[in-house]
C-alpha cells in the first residue's frame, strides 16, 4: 500500500534529468569526436593520455559534460513533473545524432572526402 | 596451451566484460519489452527487488570495465607506432598492419574509428537506465512515456554495444593484439 502511494506520487523530473543528460553527454562526445577528426591539431590537443590519443580527451570531455548536465538538471527538476515526451524525444534525437556524427562514411561525406 | 599477456587482457576486455555487458543489455531489453504487455506491474518480493538491483548495478559496471579496459589498456597496444624499419605482421602493430593494405584498411578506418566512440554511448545510456529503473522500479508502469523512452534508449544501447563488440571481435581476428609474457595455461610442448 505504501509502495503504491509512493509510486503514484513519484514525479518524473529526476528520470527526465537522467535521460536528457545522457543524450547531451553522448552528443557532445560525438560532436567533439567529429570536429577532432576534421581538425587533426585540435584532436592532438585532446590527447590527455598519449598512449590512448585523442580518444582519452574526447571521452573525458563527454563524460564530464554528461555528469555536469545531469547534476544541474537533477537539481532543477528533482521532485517536479516536466514535459517528459518532448524531453525524451530531444534526448533520443541527440543520441541518434551522436551515433551518426562518428560514423566514418558520414564524417568523410561532411569533410568532402 | 599458451596465451600472451596482451591477448589474455584483450579477451577479458571483450569476452568477459564486453560480452557480459551485451548479454545483460539484451536481458534488460527483453524484460522492458515484456513489461509493455503486462496488465499490471509484477509484484516482486524484497529479495527479488534486491537481486534486480544487483543486476541493474552490474550492468553499467561491466560496461565501464569494458570501455575503460579497452580505451586505456588494449587500445594503446593496438595503436602503438612501430619503430622505423619494422616489418609489419598481423600481430605486432595491429593498426599499422591493417592500414598497410587497402584490403584491410577498412577494419581500422571504418571499424575501429566507429567502435571506439559508440561503445561510450552504450555505457552512458546503460548507467542512465540503471539509475531510472532502480529509482522508479515497477512505478515505471505509471509513466508510459518514460517507459517508451527507456526502451528506445535500451535498444540503441544494445545496438551500439553490439556494433562495438562485433567490430572488436572482427578487428582482433584480422589483426590480433598480441605480445608480452607468454602464459602457460596447461601442460607443455610435446
Amino acid at each position: 500500500m505504501t509502495e503504491q502511494k509512493t509510486s503514484a506520487t513519484l514525479t518524473n523530473g529526476s528520470a527526465a534529468a537522467a535521460i536528457l543528460s545522457s543524450g547531451i553527454g553522448c552528443f557532445v562526445l560525438g560532436a567533439i569526436a567529429h570536429i577532432a577528426d576534421a581538425h587533426k591539431p585540435f584532436g592532438k590537443q585532446l590527447s590527455i593520455y598519449m598512449p590512448t590519443g585523442p580518444l582519452s580527451g574526447i571521452s573525458t570531455v563527454g563524460i564530464v559534460v554528461w555528469l555536469a548536465s545531469w547534476v544541474v538538471l537533477a537539481w532543477r527538476w528533482n521532485n517536479k513533473n516536466v514535459a517528459f515526451k518532448s524531453i525524451g524525444i530531444a534526448a533520443i534525437v541527440l543520441l541518434l545524432l551522436s551515433v551518426l556524427l562518428v560514423f566514418p562514411p558520414f564524417e568523410d561525406m561532411m569533410q568532402g572526402k | 596451451m599458451d596465451i600472451t599477456y596482451r591477448a589474455l587482457i584483450t579477451e577479458l576486455h571483450g569476452m568477459l566484460f564486453g560480452a557480459f555487458f551485451i548479454l545483460a543489455l539484451f536481458g534488460l531489453l527483453v524484460l522492458l519489452y515484456r513489461s509493455v504487455f503486462e496488465t499490471q506491474p509484477a509484484v516482486v518480493t524484497p529479495r527479488g527487488r534486491y537481486l534486480e538491483q544487483i543486476y541493474l548495478i552490474g550492468l553499467p559496471v561491466f560496461g565501464w570495465l569494458a570501455v575503460l579496459s579497452g580505451a586505456y589498456i588494449v587500445y594503446p597496444w593496438y595503436r602503438a607506432v612501430p619503430p622505423a624499419g619494422t616489418v609489419l605482421t598481423s600481430t605486432n602493430f595491429p593498426r599499422y598492419f591493417l592500414l598497410s593494405n587497402a584490403a584491410t584498411a577498412g577494419w581500422h578506418n571504418i571499424g575501429m574509428e566507429w567502435k571506439e566512440y559508440v561503445a561510450w554511448y552504450a555505457v552512458i545510456a546503460a548507467t542512465m537506465l540503471a539509475y531510472v529503473l532502480i529509482r522508479y522500479g515497477s512505478a515505471i508502469h505509471l509513466h508510459a512515456e518514460m517507459r517508451t523512452i527507456v526502451i528506445t534508449f535500451a535498444t540503441v544501447a544494445f545496438l551500439t554495444a553490439g556494433i562495438a563488440g562485433a567490430l572488436g571481435a572482427l578487428i582482433n581476428k584480422a589483426a590480433p593484439v598480441e605480445g608480452g609474457n607468454i602464459i602457460h595455461m596447461t601442460g607443455g610442448a610435446k
